[in-house]
């Protein structure tokens, strides 16, 4: 648990460093308010209380990362109230959701706080220092992901704000553009995803398979024409990397097999490509993972790991 | 040197933790002043008494036979009287019937000449191997005999001897190939003849190179069979029959099958020199050597003991336990069994007691499965034990036979990477037993 806390701490400082100092606040927040949360779930459901385990950190800090950069500090409280409470506790504790608690509490404040949500974005600090956002109104400063501005005004328009590849590419991947504080750095999220795989926590087979169905049907439907869109944006927009490696791994509303992790991974990207570009939300990871999560136990029902050797046929023998 | 084999799915490497009683030669316990002999000492049917109470017996005099059942007969370990028949704690069963032996500490301990075996056959072999008591003494308790007459439906090609020792802090089967390697390739002839075949593999893991050099020696010396000590991979479960014949030949042992059913009989070492002595020196099997080991013994040793000795005299006998000692095992750390009382006899089958320390047990309290799918990941059987788990949890231990629960060997591969802490192996046993009725 500890070791998937470390990995996300690289993204949430460049998030400092890009977004300013109350991205820290907001994400300190949420992990207070999830831990205490847990706490008083546990109190109140006579369970044992489990702080000190890990899994509550690692939901509140997933909770901020999914929420944009300017909400107000009661959102995360609002939110944790939902992933622990809720989320997991309510459907049985540790072990028995469902649904990934961050998410489900990403679903519900987009649903309740819609405006905070879709606008409280913060164009990046590139030099001003990290106190910059403190106390201004956010509204005088929002700006729109690339993915809203793709879906509301096209890719000229994204080009325009962020420019043209190679150059967008990069930016994206160090993290200067709008968006939620967890989903800036791409390339913290790949390596703390990387890392995690190569210690053994989680395996290849949901990340890649999710990314490659996204870049796949992007690059096929995304575009004007057949086979033009753009397979690199799509994976480094709209929180895919992170859903991929930290979000879709979940243990407890994952598949544990390994054929069913392909399948699961592939319908997360399905979904997310269906989602933005048929849906009315410009992102669809979210939703995605949501769709898949009760999937899971379904698909590791009907894909079996590979038994030993079978049982020879009734009255067998050499 | 060929290389190293191993089996390929599933598997752990827990701590070795054999360096405690790695270099220590075997070392022999004089007999304690009382004996309890459990009448029931492996699989199978328990013998019947052959003695009557307070007769005077000698050492390796028959005192208990089978008289229906799969089974083989028991021996006195010393010269003495018989004491009194009553129940001896177990470590499985709580408490099973036994003998006790007041030991006559006077009498010289009884010698035994070398016997020529060449000139007998299969058969004449067969009896000697029954008669001395032989059975699995790696842990299974199979008696010996009935493993070596295969069914006639599935011929036999190959021996595998297994000196896996796979197990953490178990070095009893590593002294043995190291100080009796001699003996060992004479009892793999033995069996070879029994067999009727030729061809003998001797697995043992990499972490024994001694062991690997003294076997490799000794199998050098003969030319009339093909006798090829084999390396393996240090990887735990290799001494499971199953995994170390797919380590070795790359046959599958079909679920519910003996190996005879893919050409292989599989013994392991310590059984092939009891098969030694049964043969060569006509003496029955009624001593052996075990490892006592752990943080919380006062001296860790490699003994050579008589079978009935309690768990009590061997603590004397080492100098009493330290003060931390939280759990006492008989058996590996894997896979054998927590004991509630120092009284337990010692049985043929037992291969160490360890005194492990607080240190060295885990004892924080387990939670939910999260089903992170580590257990998948280990299981050497491929099954998926967090599924049974849940079910047995669930009050729906009668519907695990779906996933295959009879096929898992109880090897804890599961429980050990579990990082809820589930005691799996457990929740696997109850299934077992509520899927059977």
């Amino acid at each position: 648990m500890w070791t998937v806390v470390a990995c996300l701490l690289p993204p949430l400082l460049m998030s400092v460093f890009i977004f300013g100092i109350q991205t820290l606040i907001i994400t300190a927040v949420s992990v207070l308010s999830c831990v205490a949360m847990e706490a008083i779930s546990q109190k109140v459901l006579g369970r044992r209380v489990t702080i000190t385990d890990g899994s509550a950190v690692i939901t509140g800090l997933l909770l901020a990362f999914v929420i944009p950069p300017g909400v107000p500090y009661l959102l995360p409280v609002l939110g944790a109230v939902m992933a622990i409470y809720i989320g997991k506790h309510l459907l049985g504790g540790i072990g028995y959701n469902i649904f990934n608690p961050a998410l489900l509490a990403r679903a519900f404040l987009l649903a309740t706080f819609p405006v905070a949500m879709t606008s409280s974005w913060l164009p990046p600090l590139k030099e001003s220092s990290i106190f910059a956002y403190m106390g201004t109104s956010i509204d005088a400063v929002s700006a729109a992901t690339p993915l809203a501005l793709l879906k509301a005004e096209g890719m000229t328009a994204v080009t325009e704000a962020f420019g043209a590849a190679p150059n967008i590419y990069t930016d994206f991947l160090l993290g200067w553009r709008p968006g939620t504080i967890g989903e800036t750095s791409g390339l913290l999220i790949i390596l703390g995803g990387l890392y995690l795989i190569y210690r053994g926590y989680i395996t290849w087979h949901i990340p890649v398979s999710m990314l490659a169905t996204i870049a796949l049907l992007t690059w096929a439907f995304g575009g004007d024409t057949t086979f033009s869109g753009d397979p690199i944006l799509a994976i480094l927009s709209g929180g895919a990397l992170l859903g991929a490696f930290f979000m879709a791994t979940d243990y407890t509303s994952s598949p544990t097999n390994k054929s069913s992790q392909l399948i699961y991974g592939i319908g997360i990207g399905g979904l997310t490509v269906l989602i933005r570009l048929k849906g009315g939300y410009p992102e669809g990871v979210c939703y995605a993972i949501l769709l898949m999560n009760p999937v899971s136990s379904v698909l590791d029902s009907w894909f079996k790991p590979k038994r030993f050797a079978p049982p020879l046929a009734a009255g067998g023998g050499k | 040197m060929t290389s190293l084999l191993t089996f390929p799915k599933g598997g752990i490497h827990p701590p070795e933790l054999k360096k405690l009683t790695a270099a220590l030669a075997i070392e022999v316990m004089p007999p304690a002043d009382e004996l309890e002999i459990i009448l029931g000492q492996h699989i199978g049917a328990p013998c019947t008494a052959t003695v009557e109470k307070s007769a005077e017996i000698q050492e390796g005099d028959l005192i208990g036979e089978v008289k229906k059942g799969l089974g083989v007969p028991l021996h006195a370990p010393v010269a003495g009287k018989i004491k009194a028949f009553g129940m001896s704690g177990h470590p499985m069963r709580i408490s099973a019937p036994s003998i006790t032996i007041q030991t006559d500490k006077e009498a010289a301990a009884r010698l035994y000449t070398r016997k020529e075996w060449s000139h007998l056959d299969s058969k004449a072999l067969l009896a000697k191997v029954h008669g001395a008591g032989i059975v699995g003494i790696g842990g299974a308790g199979f008696p010996s005999h009935v493993k070596l007459s295969p069914p006639a439906h599935s011929p036999i090609d190959t021996l595998i001897l297994n000196g896996a020792e796979c197990e953490p802090y178990i070095t009893a089967d590593h002294r043995q190939m190291v100080e009796r390697s001699a003996d060992m390739i004479e009892g793999a002839k033995i069996i070879l003849k029994i067999l009727g075949i030729k061809k003998c593999f001797i697995g043992i893991e990499n972490n024994k190179p001694d062991a690997i050099a003294a076997m490799t020696e000794a199998a050098a010396a003969t030319s009339d069979v093909a006798i090829t000590v084999q390396p393996l991979q240090v990887k735990y479960p290799q001494g499971s029959e199953k995994q170390l014949i797919q380590a070795i030949t790359g046959r599958k042992v079909p679920a519910a099958a003996l190996p005879s059913t893919v050409g292989v009989v599989v013994h392991n070492v310590s059984t092939t020199i009891a098969i030694h002595d049964a043969v060569v020196l006509e003496k029955p099997l009624y001593e052996k050597v075990i490892t006592i080991s752990g943080q919380g013994i006062r001296r860790p040793a490699n003994l050579l003991v008589k079978v009935g000795t309690k768990i009590s005299d061997i603590v004397a006998y080492l100098g009493g336990i330290t003060p931390g000692v939280a759990k006492v095992v008989m058996g590996g750390p894997m896979m054998g069994f927590a004991v509630s009382s120092l009284d337990i006899p010692v049985t043929k089958t037992t291969s160490a007691v360890l005194f492990l320390t607080e240190e060295e047990v885990d004892t924080k309290p387990h939670s939910q499965c999260i089903r992170c799918g580590w257990c998948l990941k280990v299981c050497p059987m491929g099954l998926e034990p967090k599924e049974i788990a849940i079910h047995v949890e669930a009050g729906r231990a009668q519907d695990t036979k779906q996933f295959g629960v009879f096929e898992c060997f109880e090897c804890g591969s599961c429980a050990y990477v579990c990082p809820a802490k589930r005691p799996l192996v457990q929740f696997l046993r109850l299934a077992k037993m509520k899927a059977t009725n």
